[in-house]
């Protein structure tokens, strides 16, 4: 009985995070990422420099004794790259069994979205497309919405870590 | 099979009472075996072991784990009763320790959330044979005397179960005399279980369920009231468990208490309003003539009480994650402290009373400090035990007499160096056996005794933790080390000027085997390099000292504890890097003509009359450093095991102990770091793996 009622309190918390997203900003563009693997957001610290990563991963820092890779969106989204200020914030992300940090220019919001106001990817050629998994709509604008699992694992990383083996 | 996820500190319990009885077991065991005769002792040890086992897997429905025991119990039953019996020891050795594998097994597979159980048929009728054998002839009271086993391991079985149910019960939350406190309470209850059909020792299951309700209720009352016989198991068969009792807990509650438990099929649930109801109702049980045993209430909860509450006193199990959050949160600690005390804004200030507390401060987290280390120390005896049995193996499968002794098993180490150390010892004593040793004929003429020696033992020296292998077999011939090593071309220099230690380090090369022949144990030449790479990955080194015909030993070198090591912080730009002390051979700041390049251009440094390569860490890293001559840096000389190299850095920072964390996963392995550590200041600092920088 106190199990039923534990579940459902459980779906109730998942509902309300359901099709939410975090909006943050790169330069004059806005992206979401689903909230629930968002664990905190944290302004920017130093960071350590670690050899032999993809350029993208900025180094390692230490959040409150935990060491977590930062992962620098702009360039893993080949945007040219700004100088960090103090704007500049760091969301944890964690999936399964990975925390990453994802180093971008500012976070603007939470929104949600109707299953109907989420449209596939238009079939744009380019690079940047395997990130984004569908578009949001608000008003007249709209929010790309990252996959995450791509940002950080992609033949890429894949690739070079068979690499060092 | 077993549905117990609801169940898991039951099934950890299980999985981890039943490993140290099976680890227990293969010990006795084999001690029993070197005299080819169980005493009377170790059959008696053997047969609790498997009782317990076999009580507590059937408690948890592990059927295959329960009938194997059950088997291994008869035969060890039958031995125990009729001593005089002849039986052969090895074989009976072989049977018990291939079951001890196959337990193991299941346990593995438990703790990997696999519950599908293997077949252990075959293993059972290996036993029965086994028995069959052992009884010899007497066909006639072989089949009365199963059926009496058989019974009588049956109750012997309960009664196991029940004891661990005690413990168990105990791990559900302290079962202090709270009586007491709940005999004001409000609410009166009666409920009837029925169990799931087929569960087995209903009322054992029964008694459970009473004792975990003692927590929450008062003046219960059950029938039927005497748990301990099987008449009472078949009158819950028939008629459920019906029991009374007062708690301050909502229906709700206790109906929550109830769907908690496994194997009920249903339950009933009555709730009193008046306390005379509550009273006639029970009188109506009393008079029931079919309510089993009506003998005065059982003291035995109060006796099992007392003896789980002494048991736990001196020993608990802690799970090895709290401690390594312990150590990460004590690290944390040390680090806050520094903060506090080295903050910027007190520099210039005369804070006399602050510094005396500062210190106070300091003394107490560095013992708090030492005080966590401790705990995760474990002595090495377990590890050491496990070799018995690879010893056994291999002497036989090598037809070698073989005498394992075993010195200092107490020396305590860290938990991670336990689990780590395993592998590569095993591997070591197996090399010991298998190469080291001659085969009897051989240490005949020789003149030895044709009984072969193998030392393992462990000290502590000097700050490190040393653990060795020595045989005392035909020790390495270095001519055919050499020889070997040419064919191979793994030859670096003249085969003259190769020091001694030189080319016994030539075994750890992959590939190299000096066996002539393979073995299923060894002889592929894949081995000594997995050793050397696994120890070195723990931070230890390997060293081989040896005499032709008298033998070999291999020394480990361990530092005590992997998770925290003196460093040595340098520094290149506004990076900081930390080197283990332990690979620092000295530091030393060059002129620029003891730096020479060769033709492709890689700088070498003379350092004592030998040439090492020169590491620059601002080029590796690519970092910007405050000078990229050499003779301005300071050249700090490291040496692996057969290594060294010069790293040039800008300065010394200095030593300290630093607390060692391993990089992200998301990251991987990255050559040339070993891992990386938080410094006083919150910054990170990578620990550079000299091992890998050199190659």
């Amino acid at each position: 009985m106190l199990d039923v009622a534990a579940q459902e309190l459980d779906n109730l918390v998942s509902d309300a995070q359901k099709n939410q997203y975090l909006i943050f900003a790169l330069g004059p563009n806005h992206y979401g990422i689903d909230i629930k693997n968002v664990t905190e957001i944290i302004g920017i610290q130093k960071i350590t420099k670690v050899p032999e990563l993809p350029e993208y991963v900025q180094g390692i820092i230490s959040l409150r004794g935990k060491i977590i890779p930062v992962v620098d969106v702009r360039m893993r989204f080949k945007i040219e790259a700004v100088e960090y200020n103090d704007r500049t914030c760091i969301i944890i992300v964690d999936l399964g069994n990975v925390s990453v940090g994802l180093i971008v220019d500012g976070v603007a919001d939470v929104l949600s979205f109707e299953d109907s106001e989420i449209v596939d990817t238009p079939g744009i050629e380019g690079d940047q497309n395997k990130f984004v998994k569908g578009v949001g709509k608000v008003g007249d604008e709209v929010k790309l919405l990252i996959n995450c699992e791509k940002l950080l694992n992609d033949e890429d990383t894949d690739r070079l870590s068979k690499v060092r083996l | 099979m077993s549905e117990f996820l609801s169940n898991e500190p039951m099934l950890d319990m299980f999985v981890f009472e039943t490993a140290q009885n099976i680890e227990q077991l293969e010990k006795t065991i084999l001690d029993g075996e070197k005299t080819s005769r169980f005493s009377k002792t170790e059959i008696d040890e053997i047969f609790r072991i498997m009782h317990t086992i076999k009580g507590s897997s059937a408690m948890m429905s592990f059927k295959g784990i329960s009938s194997l025991s059950h088997r291994i119990e008869d035969l060890f039953f039958y031995i125990r009763e009729n001593p005089e019996t002849d039986y052969d020891c090895s074989v009976v050795t072989d049977l018990i320790l291939e079951s001890v594998d196959f337990i193991s097994g299941e346990l593995e597979n438990m703790k990997n959330g696999i519950f599908n159980e293997s077949d252990s048929t075959w293993l059972e009728e290996k036993l029965c044979k086994t028995l069959r054998t052992v009884k010899g002839s007497d066909a006639a009271v072989l089949a009365t005397e199963d059926e009496e086993t058989a019974q009588a391991n049956d109750e012997a079985a309960q009664a196991d179960a029940k004891e661990d149910f005690g413990d168990w019960a105990e791990l559900a939350g302290p079962c202090a005399d709270e009586e007491a406190r709940v005999s004001v309470a409000a609410n009166l209850f009666q409920v009837v279980l029925h169990f799931v059909e087929g569960c087995d020792m209903e009322n054992i299951r029964a008694f459970n369920i009473v004792y975990l309700l003692k927590k929450h209720a008062a003046g219960i009352r059950h029938f039927p009231e005497d748990l301990d016989s099987n008449e009472s198991r078949d009158y819950i068969r028939r008629h459920g468990f019906t029991a009374f009792f007062r708690t301050d807990l909502s229906e709700e509650e206790v109906r929550g208490f109830f769907s908690q438990e496994v194997f009920l099929k249903e339950y009933s649930l009555v709730q009193f309003e008046y306390e005379a109801d509550f009273e006639k109702e029970q009188a109506s049980f009393d008079r029931e003539p079919d309510a089993a045993g009506t003998k005065a209430p059982k003291p035995v909860p109060a006796q099992q009480r007392t003896q789980a509450a002494n048991s736990g006193q001196s020993i608990i199990s802690v799970n090895v994650a709290k401690l390594d959050a312990l150590m990460d949160m004590i690290g944390e600690l040390v680090i806050a402290e520094s903060m506090v005390l080295h903050n910027p804004d007190l520099y210039g200030l005369q804070l006399d009373n602050f510094h005396k507390s500062a210190h106070q401060l300091h003394k107490i987290t560095s013992e708090l400090q030492d005080l966590a280390m401790s705990i995760r120390m474990v002595p090495l005896r377990n590890t050491f035990q496990k070799m018995h049995r690879i010893v056994r193996d291999m002497s036989r499968k090598c037809s070698k007499e073989v005498d394992l002794l075993i010195t200092g098993e107490e020396t305590e180490v860290d938990k991670n160096v336990i689990d780590h150390i395993s592998d590569p010892l095993m591997h070591l004593v197996r090399n010991a056996l298998d190469h080291g040793l001659e085969s009897q004929e051989e240490r005949l003429e020789k003149g030895k005794p044709p009984k072969g020696t193998v030392l393992l033992g462990a000290r502590n020296e000097g700050g490190e933790i040393q653990i060795f292998v020595r045989d005392d077999g035909k020790g390495l011939n270095k001519a055919k080390l050499l020889k070997r090593a040419k064919e191979n071309g793994l030859l670096t220099k003249p085969e003259h000027e190769m020091t001694e230690k030189e080319i016994y380090h030539l075994i750890f090369h992959t590939g190299f085997s000096t066996s002539d022949t393979i073995t299923e144990y060894s002889g592929r030449g894949v081995g000594m390099d997995v050793v050397l790479r696994n120890i070195e990955g723990l931070g230890g080194r390997v060293s081989v000292e040896s005499e032709e015909g008298k033998g070999t030993q291999f020394t480990v070198h361990f530092p005590m504890t992997l998770a925290i090591i003196d460093g040595m912080n340098v520094r290149v730009g506004n990076c900081t890097y930390t080197l283990p002390i332990t690979v620092i051979k000295e530091t030393i700041k060059p002129s620029g003509k003891d730096v020479i390049r060769d033709p492709q251009g890689n700088e070498m440094i003379l350092f004592r009359g030998e040439c090492c390569p020169v590491v620059r860490l601002h080029q590796i890293y690519g970092v910007r450093a405050d000078t990229e001559t050499i003779s301005e840096g300071i050249v700090v000389m490291v040496e692996t095991s057969d290594k060294m190299a010069g790293v040039f850095v800008d300065e010394l920072i200095g030593e300290n102990q630093v607390v060692v964390k391993a990089l992200p996963r998301y990251i991987n392995q990255i050559s040339g770091i070993a891992g990386c550590t938080i410094l006083g200041d919150g910054s990170i600092s990578l620990i550079l793996d000299v091992a890998g920088l050199a190659a």
